[in-house]
């Protein structure tokens, strides 16, 4: 397997991460020797073996949907970017 | 008449509790001691925030409850949170641009607990961007020094945390481990790391890097210090959705352990690929004194440990780009400054937020998880963790604990691995395999090797034995000297 520089842009637009071509190049690279390593798992004879997704297999704990008391909304919004009225800001979506 | 300055900086936690059981020092006088220190040696660059006026605030506190008579054995004691752990008062950045000067609205589960237990925060630890490396050199806001030879890494991620309690500047700080970021800089810098079983520590309020890792642990000079900060950092809390509800327990119950018959598993797979000879010999050096003590060695073996570092290449960039999309520069955190609209918005302030090393784990995580890839590489990954994990089952029907190195080499040079990011990840072969499986592991001092630079033994338990590896940990540094040895002008 090798990524391309086109492999690259996707992924970095999957991402939310502008990315120039230059940049792309040296990414690609670097990720191409990240997967030459990963592909070692590929050859492991895994049949009959159930995925970990939990180091203990715990299973999702539920809790009673209680009301509780939550931050105030003044410190919640106090390290937003740009915020007014109690609301988060961001430019317009929506025409 | 209280004892000498430096013999207090150097004493640990233990002994200071009890100094300030005795009264022979208050904690105002440890928090000064300890602050100036912190000033003096600013150049290791192991802090990113200190508050002093906070710090003598709860040390007055701290004062104050035990002046009404309220005893406790963490009452007074300072400490120090690596900057993955939030807390009010001090800035929480984990180490990137893109949380530069956030201010917490609440404390981490594990802040929360040291501070009711009477611990005074002494600031906040540099380390690599949202904990991923292994050198400290991705951190946004500079390279933390080994104190042992600055042109040597202190390890990662919590180097800042490593670099200060091997320093003295602070005699216990809280650290995370994903793969090996507690073990390896206790290793690089000579001192005590322990990462205890996966769901023990809360993650709530850790800045999350891959959630089916990521464990809270402890970095101090000692096994004993440790197990006696584990008494009130470690339990239950309903605020973290994979935390264990278990009794609690007193971790320093088995520092009286008898080794003797004590079966301490050798694994093969630790003890070739590249291991430098300089570490094999305090390593094995370190095995013959477990023997001496009474312990029975027992050849091991963990065919699958060697694919820890692809398994966890997958796994953990998986849940880095799931656990980082929350960057997204509208709640919190850094905002590019000019752009077209919202999708705009949100790629550059990710572009000019994150560093290098966060950028290439969330690619490579985008990409496993991506239609088409995800069962050729995350399930197929998951699947063998789980061999991995059986391994260690398997082993620990034929020993009590698994001893081994935690790294190849002594600490490895400033610029050494930076630019090659495989050979980064390979600094943490011996450690990952543990993490992945969920197991305590901890690294102790065992001796110095190549340029008189620590090296560290790795002692591995099955899950929920850490009071067991504490006592043996314990009982190796009552018959050695390793973990006293300070760096020379601290």
């Amino acid at each position: 397997m090798s990524l391309t520089l086109a492999d690259v842009h996707r992924i970095a637009q999957l991402a939310r991460i502008q990315i120039s071509d230059e940049q792309a190049r040296a990414t690609a690279a670097q990720l191409n020797d990240i997967f030459a390593m990963i592909e070692q798992i590929a050859q492991v004879d895994t049949t009959d073996v159930e995925p970990m997704t939990h180091p203990l297999d715990g299973v999702q704990r539920l809790r009673e949907d209680a009301v509780e008391p939550s931050l105030p909304l003044e410190e919640l919004l106090r390290n937003a970017p740009a915020q007014r009225d109690g609301l988060f800001l961001v430019p317009r979506v929506i025409e | 008449m209280s004892p000498p300055v430096t013999e207090i900086a150097h004493a640990g936690l233990a002994q200071l509790s009890k100094l300030l059981e005795q009264r022979e020092v208050s904690a105002v006088e440890l928090t000064q001691l300890y602050l100036e220190r912190i000033e003096r040696h600013r150049a290791l660059n192991a802090f990113l925030d200190v508050r002093p006026e906070l710090s003598l605030q709860q040390a007055r506190a701290a004062d104050g409850r035990r002046a009404r008579g309220e005893r406790g054995a963490l009452l007074g004691l300072p400490i120090a949170h690596k900057d993955i752990f939030v807390t009010r008062g001090w800035a929480s950045t984990a180490g990137s641009r893109m949380l530069e000067g956030y201010m917490s609205p609440f404390d981490a589960t594990v802040v929360e607990r040291l501070a009711a237990a009477g611990m005074v925060c002494l600031g906040k630890l540099n380390c690599d961007e949202f904990a991923m490396g292994s050198s400290n050199e991705n951190s946004a806001f500079g390279n933390v020094l080994n104190p042992w030879d600055t042109a040597a890494v202190p390890g990662g991620s919590s180097g800042g945390s490593a670099a200060a309690v091997a320093a003295r500047l602070v005699p216990a700080a809280t650290a995370t481990d994903t793969g090996g970021s507690i073990r390896e800089p206790a290793a690089f810098t000579g001192i005590t790391g322990v990462k205890p079983t996966y769901g023990r520590p809360s993650r709530w309020g850790m800045v999350a890097f891959a959630s089916s890792l990521d464990t809270a642990g402890l970095l101090t000079a000692s096994a004993e210090d440790c197990a006696l900060v584990f008494n009130s950092m470690l339990g239950f809390d309903p605020h973290d959705s994979t935390s264990v509800q278990r009794p609690d327990e007193d971790f320093t119950r088995s520092l009286q352990l008898d080794p003797r018959g004590l079966r301490v598993g050798v694994p093969a797979q630790f003890f070739t690929q590249g291991l430098r000879p300089d570490v094999e010999a305090a390593v094995r050096a370190a095995l013959d004194v477990l023997q001496r003590l009474g312990a029975v060695l027992v050849d091991i073996e963990l065919p699958n440990a060697p694919l820890g570092i692809p398994v966890y290449y997958v796994v953990a960039p998986a849940e880095a780009s799931s656990n980082l999309s929350r960057f997204d520069g509208v709640r919190y955190g850094y905002r590019a400054r000019s752009f077209d609209d919202l999708n705009d918005m949100i790629r550059k302030s990710r572009a000019e937020g994150l560093g290098p090393e966060p950028k290439r784990r969330i690619l490579v995580g985008t990409y496993v998880l991506s239609h088409g890839y995800y069962d050729a590489y995350y399930l197929k990954a998951s699947r063998v963790r789980r061999l991995i994990a059986n391994d260690f089952q398997r082993a620990f029907q034929r020993c009590d604990i698994i001893a081994g190195p935690v790294t190849s080499s002594v600490a490895f040079n400033f610029g050494e691995k930076a630019a090659d990011p495989v050979s980064m990840y390979l600094a943490d072969l011996f450690t990952v395999p543990a993490s992945l499986a969920g197991v305590p592991a901890l690294s102790i001092p065992c001796g110095l090797g190549e340029a008189s630079r620590p090296v560290g033994l790795q002692l591995i338990g099955n899950h929920f034995d850490e009071a067991r590896l504490l006592g043996v940990a314990h009982r190796y540094q009552l018959a050695t000297e390793w973990h006293r040895r300070v760096p020379a002008g601290y």
